[in-house]
């Protein structure tokens, strides 16, 4: 039960950013989650959306380099300590998190966070003992 | 002391063009002799050694360029046996191979020769203490200034390159009289000494020979002014002999060629029809007083003039100037010469995106090559550690291919000229 995430490289220059998410935005595409990771020269967009497969075609066809990756939907409590639990669970072992990024949803009281690890199977078992709800493509999108 | 070899060095020109001739016609017999390459070329040209009897007759002969260094890698233009060599260099070829050079032991006392006559028409003389900030290795910078210093019986220092402070603590503890690095590298080291605080005025060091890589009369001026010397270029190339083919002397207006060792001659690029005194073309050399590696006619690709007028300093040898460009496309970064053929070796053999520029600038004095690459699926992951780790993957591959480092700039796809005809693979925002 994971999510497919696409990712982007963005060369940092004025109106890249614009140009690509307005590019999704013509062909209707749904963002749900987004996070930025960012160097010296370049970032990575990494997106939730609702459709990846054409989201990468759109963007492929604008020349950009678009990879698409499996990554892990997991629904904690939005209290504090509930991201904790779930990462110490991962921690405990020995599953590392490359990167991770949260986003609320109206499921009130729960907070959804979008977890990268090497072996995704392994880790969402892991959360699975420990009570975490591991989420789906749908149930992202359904939760609006 | 004035001139290392003043019997030379002040002769006329009649008694040069003498030496020249008789040794211009022994290393045509020796390369017919000894070299395949050599008689191939001679014998399609349809010439005998023979006809070859004075340096006006240089005309007649064949070009050597560096590819031909490359089709013979690594020695088979060596004209002497095995056992005669004595030493042996390399510099960065066009492509992944060297252009590996030889000397015998007359070859190293003819290269120490003219070195030697370089630090003398800086003021040198065999008392003083000579700073060696080049680097040592297959590279000719170091060793070629050591063995002149030796040869005039001056102290030779060698640090080598690298390592600021510690040149700093030596300028300052070994009190040496004379500095020799790459240009750029003595605004480093007078950079750092004005940030350490160290007074440029209270060092000994009275001057510096600079080369190996292009520098403005502007960047001599900041030189002088920021270590308190007086700044001499000094020019040479691995394929002739080494730093000391040619030199500045007092005037620093242009620097006297070694013609009694390297036979000097401006010609045309296009043509390759000779040019008059005082008219840009390409810089070619024939190496009339070497045994293993007498090049014959070698095109350098540096864009230079000679003047035969007599020079104040007495010298009559003949005045090369500054080269001020190439004609081809070398790049020379902190020294070490780069061809854009060798990049795109290394990007091909990574299977990256063939499509790359390659961008030269100059900071802090020190020249700072970046190589900007398209991104491609090959490289691209949604962790920027990943991303990093190929970056530098690249960023060795090119290091250890040119021999200099490289920045790696990972650009989107499509975003770089695409070779409409020819693509604009270097931009050069050096002013030199």
């Amino acid at each position: 039960m994971t999510i497919k995430q696409i990712s982007i490289f963005v060369e940092n220059r004025a109106g890249r950013l614009a140009d690509i998410t307005g590019l999704l935005a013509e062909s209707k595409i749904d963002i749900r989650a987004l996070s930025i990771a960012d160097t010296t020269d370049y970032g990575i967009l990494r997106l939730i959306v609702n459709d990846p497969d054409q989201a990468v075609d759109v963007l492929r066809q604008s020349g950009m380099t678009v990879s698409a990756t499996e990554v892990l939907g997991i629904k904690v409590e939005d209290i504090p300590g509930g991201f904790a639990k779930a990462i110490r669970t991962l921690s405990d072992k020995d599953i590392s998190v490359e990167y991770a990024y949260a986003f609320i949803t109206p499921d009130v009281g729960k907070a959804y966070v979008i977890v990268r690890v090497e072996n995704n199977a392994s880790a969402a078992d892991a959360l699975k003992t420990a009570g975490i709800t591991i989420i789906s493509q749908e149930e992202i999108f359904n939760s609006k | 002391m004035k001139y290392f070899d003043p019997q030379i060095e002040t002769a006329s020109r009649e008694t040069l063009c003498g030496i020249q001739s008789e040794r211009l016609a022994s290393i045509v017999k020796r390369c017919y002799d000894h070299v395949p390459f050599y008689r191939r070329k001679f014998d399609e040209a349809g010439l005998l050694p023979g006809d070859v009897k004075s340096i006006d007759d240089i005309t007649k002969l064949p070009f050597t360029v560096k590819q031909d260094l490359r089709d013979n890698y690594p020695f088979g233009l060596f004209a002497v046996p095995r056992e005669d060599i004595v030493r042996i260099h390399a510099s960065s070829g066009t492509t992944g191979k060297q252009t590996v050079v030889g000397y015998t032991e007359n070859d190293v006392e003819i290269w120490s020769r003219s070195a030697a006559r370089a630090i003398v028409a800086a003021g040198g003389t065999k008392a003083d203490r000579i700073h060696i900030a080049y680097g040592y290795g297959l590279f000719t910078g170091g060793l070629g200034l050591h063995y002149g210093a030796e040869k005039l019986g001056a102290a030779a220092i060698p640090v080598s390159s690298g390592n600021t402070m510690r040149q700093i603590q030596l300028l300052e503890d070994f009190e040496p009289d004379i500095l020799c690095c790459t240009p750029s590298y003595a605004l480093t080291i007078g950079e750092a000494m004005r940030g350490a605080g160290v007074d440029a005025k209270k060092l000994r060091l009275r001057a510096g020979i600079f080369g190996a890589e292009p520098w403005t009369e502007a960047m001599r001026a900041e030189i002088e002014s920021v270590l308190d010397i007086k700044a001499y270029d000094i020019y040479g190339l691995s394929e002739i002999a080494g730093p000391g083919v040619s030199f500045d002397c007092c005037m620093q207006n242009g620097m006297h060629v070694c013609e009694d060792y390297f036979y000097p001659e401006i010609v045309d690029p296009d043509t390759l029809e000779p040019v008059p005194d005082g008219t840009f073309g390409e810089l070619v050399f024939t190496c009339i007083g070497k045994e293993a590696l007498p090049l014959i006619r070698y095109r350098t690709r540096d864009i230079s003039c000679l003047t035969h007028e007599t020079c104040e300093c007495g010298r009559t040898l003949v005045k090369m100037m500054k080269p001020k460009g190439r004609s081809d496309d070398m790049l020379i970064i902190r020294g070490v010469n780069v061809f854009p053929s060798q990049v795109e070796h290394v990007i091909l053999t990574l299977g990256l995106e063939p499509n790359y520029q390659i961008v030269v600038d100059r900071a802090k004095n020190l020249d700072v090559m970046t190589v900007c690459v398209e991104m491609s699926d090959a490289v691209f992951s949604d962790a920027v550690r990943e991303v990093e780790r190929r970056e530098k993957e690249i960023a060795s591959a090119m290091q250890s291919v040119l021999g200099v480092s490289a920045k790696v700039r990972l650009v989107e796809p499509r975003s770089l000229p695409r070779s409409e005809g020819k693509a604009v693979r270097v931009v050069d925002n050096r002013k030199i």
